[in-house]
């Protein structure tokens, strides 16, 4: 008992002296400038088109694990998904020359990707499943980005614990031809837990920055004045990394 | 005795930090999802080879559980803990402190020697070869700076989603990305079986000039 104390003791002055680091302002600055250097290290190293691995179809877990929110009860989100989201309407809208509004048949109509992709949730599981859906390229060129767009936002209908949840990511990851508008998931209209009626899906980074139930794609200069300003829905409630490629 | 070089002290003490703030962070992320799988995917406990038991705030960095904080502390420490591995590798063969100290024999391997040397240990007798180390010192710092450590960030880099596009033959080599995350898991805690094992024997052969010599180098004894 005693030498379990003293290892307890030992763990927590070393705990103590990290949330000290942690506090001070240089220790937090060093905390989240980690983040950009093992961004600016997978770029340097990756090309910026380089796919992540597709599986064959014989991969494909037998299920696909729903986390976060699994159905949306908050707004009209109970109605569309009664209509079975035949009035669903996505925008494509800020920083672009023609804003956009499509309906899940506009959206079925488009030049299609399908790729069997793994899912890395940020608290370590995995599951693989084959996705289908546009290019967020395709939305993206054909609304025209005006020059001064730096990042695309998804806007999301989902209150998850009483927040909106919303998700952005910098051009590189949305022009990556793995970046699609998400409808189907192995064949079948996209399931309620997993997004419906549409999910993005950002192969190169984990979970969480793969927005389920999108409304809106919005171009932006910069990610200030959009919720806490921290670029998502983790991000700015629980202080989760922007870059989710680590 | 023979001499600690200032850059094997220097590491030692960069790494230590590195290591146990790396592990300790490790035990929130453990705690995030304590269930660990073999091949590419697997989500639920059904899958599991094992259920990791959950760790006390105590033992976990934070002191609470916070595991965005916990990939914090761990994305800051991988970076000098790898850097600093590399240095050490460079330095140690430049210096020759890995072939002239780390490097077995061919007589070293002889069960005969290598029962001797297991005998003496137990007799608390560590200063029984000529050279700097003894067999089984050998054998553990070479298995944990060419085996142990290396593997830590291969198998980090594996389990990167980031990183995948040009890594994906070490992903496959380590048998898929939930394998990858499994043998991160496995061997730290090798390296901390090193760690405890490591410590027990600096206590058990004088900790005070133990600590003493790898902080300011320590004696040379003509042999």
């Amino acid at each position: 008992m005693k030498r379990r104390g003293f290892i307890a003791g030992l763990g927590a002055l070393w705990v103590a002296g990290c949330n000290k680091v942690a506090d001070s302002e240089t220790g937090s600055k060093l905390l989240s400038a980690a983040q950009d250097w093992h961004q600016g290290a997978h770029r340097l190293l990756n090309n910026r088109e380089a796919l992540a691995p597709e599986y064959p179809r014989s991969a494909i877990s037998p299920t696909f694990r729903g986390n976060g929110s699994t159905d949306p009860q908050n707004g009209d989100y109970p109605r569309h998904a009664a209509e079975g989201f035949a009035n669903w309407q996505l925008e494509v809208r800020g920083l672009v020359e023609t804003p956009m509004t499509y309906s899940l048949e506009n959206i079925r109509k488009l030049p299609q990707r399908t790729q069997v992709t793994r899912h890395d949730c940020v608290e370590g599981w995995s599951a693989i499943g084959e996705w289908t859906g546009p290019q967020l390229s395709l939305l993206l060129d054909a609304a025209k980005l005006k020059p001064e767009a730096k990042f695309i936002v998804f806007r999301c209908a989902d209150d998850y614990k009483g927040l909106r949840y919303y998700e952005s990511i910098d051009l590189i990851d949305a022009y990556h031809p793995q970046t699609i508008l998400a409808h189907q998931l192995n064949g079948e209209p996209l399931p309620i837990k997993n997004g419906a009626p549409y999910r993005m899906r950002i192969e190169r980074q984990l979970g969480y920055k793969h927005a389920k139930y999108v409304t809106a794609i919005e171009a932006v200069a910069s990610l200030e004045g959009i919720g806490d300003g921290k670029g998502g829905y983790w991000e700015d409630r629980s202080g989760y990394q922007w870059y989710g490629g680590i | 005795m023979t001499k600690h070089a200032l850059s094997t002290r220097l590491w030692h003490w960069l790494n230590v930090i590195c290591v146990v703030t790396l592990f300790m962070s490790g035990l929130t992320i453990s705690n995030a999802h304590r269930y660990l799988y073999w091949g590419d995917w697997g989500f639920s406990p059904s899958m599991a080879w094992y259920a990791v038991p959950r760790f006390p705030n105590w033992m976990t960095i934070p002191g609470r559980y916070n595991l965005a904080v916990a990939r914090d502390w761990h994305i800051l420490m991988a970076w000098p803990f790898a850097v600093g591995l590399l240095f050490m590798w460079v330095a140690m063969l430049a210096n020759r402190h890995f072939q002239r100290d780390i490097t077995t024999t061919r007589d070293e391997w002889r069960p005969k020697a290598i029962w001797k040397d297991i005998v003496e240990h137990l007799k608390l007798n560590f200063e029984h070869a000529g050279g700097k180390y003894n067999f089984l010192q050998k054998l553990a710092y070479g298995t944990v700076l060419g085996v142990f450590l290396p593997m830590m960030i291969f198998t980090g880099i594996s389990i990167s989603p980031g990183m995948e596009p040009s890594f994906g033959w070490l992903v496959d080599l380590l048998g898929g990305r939930q394998s990858a995350r499994s043998l991160h898991f496995i061997f730290a805690w090798l390296l901390f079986a090193f760690f405890v094992v490591h410590l027990v024997l600096v206590l058990l052969s004088g900790p005070i000039g133990q600590i003493r010599s790898m902080i300011t180098g320590g004696k040379t004894h003509e042999a």
